[in-house]
């Protein structure tokens, strides 16, 4: 299949191993991966501060840089960027944009798919040849599981993976209290959200909090380290992409 | 035809200031801020709405049709909103026609002198209460004592919020902020007639509240109620509730006097099946709820003799008016999504500064009175949500209230015009619009590698930014960006390698 990688604009910024991570996987799978160069940003910060004005122009470069015939299917290592394409760019393209964009937000949108679903959904596979020899707790993002209804879809991949330690996350259902804007909003309230969070995954007494949202784990993450705590957070993309010969030869992904 | 104001009221109506709890004094982060610091009251919160979440999702999950049942509430809710006038009328034609009276009041100001009046045509300086949402959010009883009219709670948790000159912090269980050795205290200092060895066992507390209670069941002849439901088919009134005071309220008396939101009308009486199936496994997590009362009119010799209906607008035709907005009137206060939101679960309702908290609150409370400006309170309310979606899953009819959150957000901005905030989103949507600006501005936020120092992440921001490292760290943004890697020799290489990986 031919896939187009949408990195989003905080993933190609501050978390681009997700990225890198889903498209050596998705290569290996015997993939071929495009970059469309001009992405950016899928607006969903405006839409949920409500500025859908200013989302008009990401969704209409989201549109177009997807929009190639030739893509058959668009993956995001991000259930909210995902849910975003979903549910929003079509409020804000009926509001502000053409009729044409409209019909190319339809057109885009039925091809965009977070990476759990592109993988058990589209491509029919759960396990992924991965080896990660360390305990891990699974987070699943409000969005994965609310908007796009991942559902056990992350954790079949995860279980399939080889010497992993899974550990059950208490409350894993609760959110993490980012919400994007809120966290900087209604900072105190996310706070105590968060350190609710923190505290569950601090009893797995896992390595690794693991989500399929860079977003979320940044605001876990950011958590953590403030509280100086050695568990470290990682992108659900990048333990499914470690493979014991890397880990063997020392490269990491 | 002039188009000259003529002081006439906008349309649709609002709810009015000063009257009533639809509006705090402080935004929601900043009441927040003081629930936070009280982790008794965190720790009451969290432990109540834990026991009614599981014990809902235990009994919802036991009915094979529970998702139809959804659907069914949410459509039959759909329809009556869409012709709400309509079987507004019919209702109006039942109540009357069995012998009721009905008052329109287009605001808490209305209403809240329809129902004195009516308590002074009796004589009576005393009224009973069943515990109701609709007079909470008129505050009857503050506007009663005014005009020197004693209301009496007699819903428990009600009482306990009132003899604690509280306000209350749940749709359904007012005084869950309160423990049980809080309660004691409130009642020893402010029931009369209360046994000075009062212990907080529950029992006893029941027990002293009941002894209370019944001598004002007995003596006051008014009774005050609001309705889980009017029947327009029928003209049928019903409040289902837990405790049975309701019931003595609703029987008792000779004078009974029912206010009710006009959104609370349904259809036909064979849709109560429907909703008494979802309300108690919404709300308290119970297959049926101990006490179902209904009444329709005035029945000779059986029962209140005098019976009145106040329909209440107070900002309910502004919410219908708006196509989206309108869902919110759906709502059947069963608290649901109360008791399984994050920010509720932290803050409790007195932060929502308004009669309804939580999830639903924040969407209704701003629809029905307004958001007036920027500084209005209740202009916080919409951002008072993770949008986590929790709510819309638990919501009974199917409220879908993190889209309706941000629909509000979307009002509040396009209300309260240009600032910091918009300054900078406008600018971040300039960056982003174009992959030659966007690369531009990761190059900027290169140089918070530089920021960072050697130990990798970001402890201080500058306001508003602060917000965030107050409590959390950023990581340093990495020394390539993705799109950077893609196109590196080292990037291509991997690529490269992981297709002959694929191909072996």
């Amino acid at each position: 299949m031919r896939i187009a990688l949408f990195a989003t604009c905080i993933g190609d910024t501050l978390f681009p191993d997700a990225s890198k991570s889903t498209a050596l996987l998705l290569t290996r799978l015997g993939h071929d991966v495009v970059f469309p160069p001009g992405q950016t940003c899928c607006g969903q910060m405006h839409v949920n501060t409500g500025y859908q004005p200013d989302a008009l122009p990401l969704v209409e470069n989201y549109a177009e840089n997807f929009g190639d015939g030739s893509i058959d299917a668009i993956v995001a290592p991000s259930g909210s960027c995902v849910g975003s394409v979903r549910h929003q760019h079509e409020i804000v393209a009926r509001r502000y944009g053409t009729t044409a964009l409209c019909g190319r937000v339809e057109t885009v949108k039925a091809k965009t798919y977070e990476l759990s679903e592109l993988l058990v959904d589209v491509l029919g596979v759960t396990d992924v040849g991965a080896y990660f020899p360390h305990r891990v707790t699974y987070h699943p993002t409000c969005h994965s599981l609310r908007m796009l209804r991942v559902g056990e879809k992350p954790l079949r991949l995860l279980r399939a993976v080889r010497e992993i330690d899974l550990a059950e996350l208490p409350a894993a259902d609760s959110c993490c209290g980012f919400g994007g804007t809120f966290a900087i909003k209604n900072a105190e309230t996310s706070t105590a959200m968060l350190a609710d969070k923190i505290r569950n995954v601090g009893d797995t007494g896992a390595e690794f909090c693991c989500a399929g949202d860079s977003s979320c784990l940044m605001h876990i993450g950011g958590g953590m380290t403030r509280l100086r705590m050695a568990t470290r957070t990682i992108h659900l993309a990048e333990i499914l992409a470690s493979v014991e010969s890397k880990v063997a030869s020392g490269v990491t992904v | 035809m002039t188009a000259v104001g003529l002081g006439l009221p906008g349309f649709p109506p609002r709810a009015p200031d000063g009257v009533g709890f639809l509006r705090g004094t402080e935004s929601f982060p900043e009441a927040a801020h003081h629930e936070l610091a009280n982790p008794q009251l965190r720790r009451n919160i969290a432990k109540a709405t834990h026991t009614i979440r599981e014990k809902r999702l235990r009994v919802t999950g036991e009915l094979p049709d529970w998702q139809a049942l959804r659907d069914t509430g949410s459509a039959v809710k759909v329809d009556t909103l869409n012709r709400l006038p309509e079987l507004l009328e019919q209702f109006e034609a039942a109540v009357v026609a069995r012998g009721g009276v009905v008052h329109w009041a287009a605001d808490a100001i209305e209403a809240d002198a329809i129902v004195t009046e009516l308590v002074e045509a009796t004589g009576s300086r005393e009224v009973i209460k069943v515990k109701s949402m609709a007079t909470q959010e008129i505050g009857l009883n503050e506007h009663l004592e005014s005009v020197g009219i004693r209301a009496y709670e007699t819903d428990l948790a009600e009482l306990i919020v009132q003899l604690g000159h509280d306000k209350p912090s749940h749709i359904l269980v007012p005084a869950i902020h309160r423990n049980r050795s809080e309660i004691r205290e409130i009642f020893l200092n402010e029931m009369d007639g209360v046994d000075p060895n009062l212990d907080d066992d529950p029992q006893h507390l029941a027990a002293a509240s009941r002894k209370f209670l019944r001598h004002k069941f007995m003596t006051v002849p008014v009774a005050v109620s609001g309705a889980n439901f009017g029947i327009a088919e029928t003209g049928t009134l019903g409040v289902v509730e837990s405790e049975g005071n309701g019931r003595m309220c609703l029987t008792l008396p000779q004078t009974l006097i029912t206010v009710m939101g006009i959104e609370k009308i349904i259809p036909r009486f064979a849709d109560l099946e429907v909703f008494l199936q979802l309300l108690p496994r919404s709300s308290t997590g119970e297959r049926m709820n101990p006490y179902t009362s209904m009444w329709t009119g005035v029945t000779p010799g059986d029962g209140p003799q005098n019976f009145h209906v106040v329909l209440l607008d107070n900002g309910r035709t502004a919410a219908l008016a708006d196509a989206i907005g309108r869902q919110a009137l759906k709502c059947i206060r069963c608290s649901a999504c109360l008791n399984v939101c994050p920010v509720y679960e932290q803050t409790g309702g007195h932060a929502y500064g308004s009669t309804y908290p939580g999830p639903i609150g924040a969407v209704l409370t701003p629809q029905l009175t307004g958001m007036t400006g920027k500084d209005d309170p209740n202009a916080s309310l919409p951002f008072a949500s993770s949008l986590c979606g929790a709510c819309f899953d638990a919501c009974p009819v199917e409220i879908d209230i993190p889209s309706l959150l941000i629909e509000l957000r979307h009002q509040k901005v396009e209300h309260t015009g240009f600032g910091p905030e918009a300054a900078a989103m406008r600018a971040a949507s300039i960056a982003m619009s174009s992959a030659t600006r966007f690369a531009l501005a990761q190059k900027a936020a290169g140089l918070g590698r530089l920021v960072a120092g050697k130990k990798g992440t970001i402890s201080t921001l500058p306001p508003p930014l602060s917000g965030w490292t107050d409590a959390r760290d950023i990581p340093a943004p990495p020394r390539q960006t993705f799109r950077q890697w893609w196109k590196s020799a080292e990037g291509r290489a991997a690529i490269a390698e992981a297709r002959a990986e694929a191909s072996s």
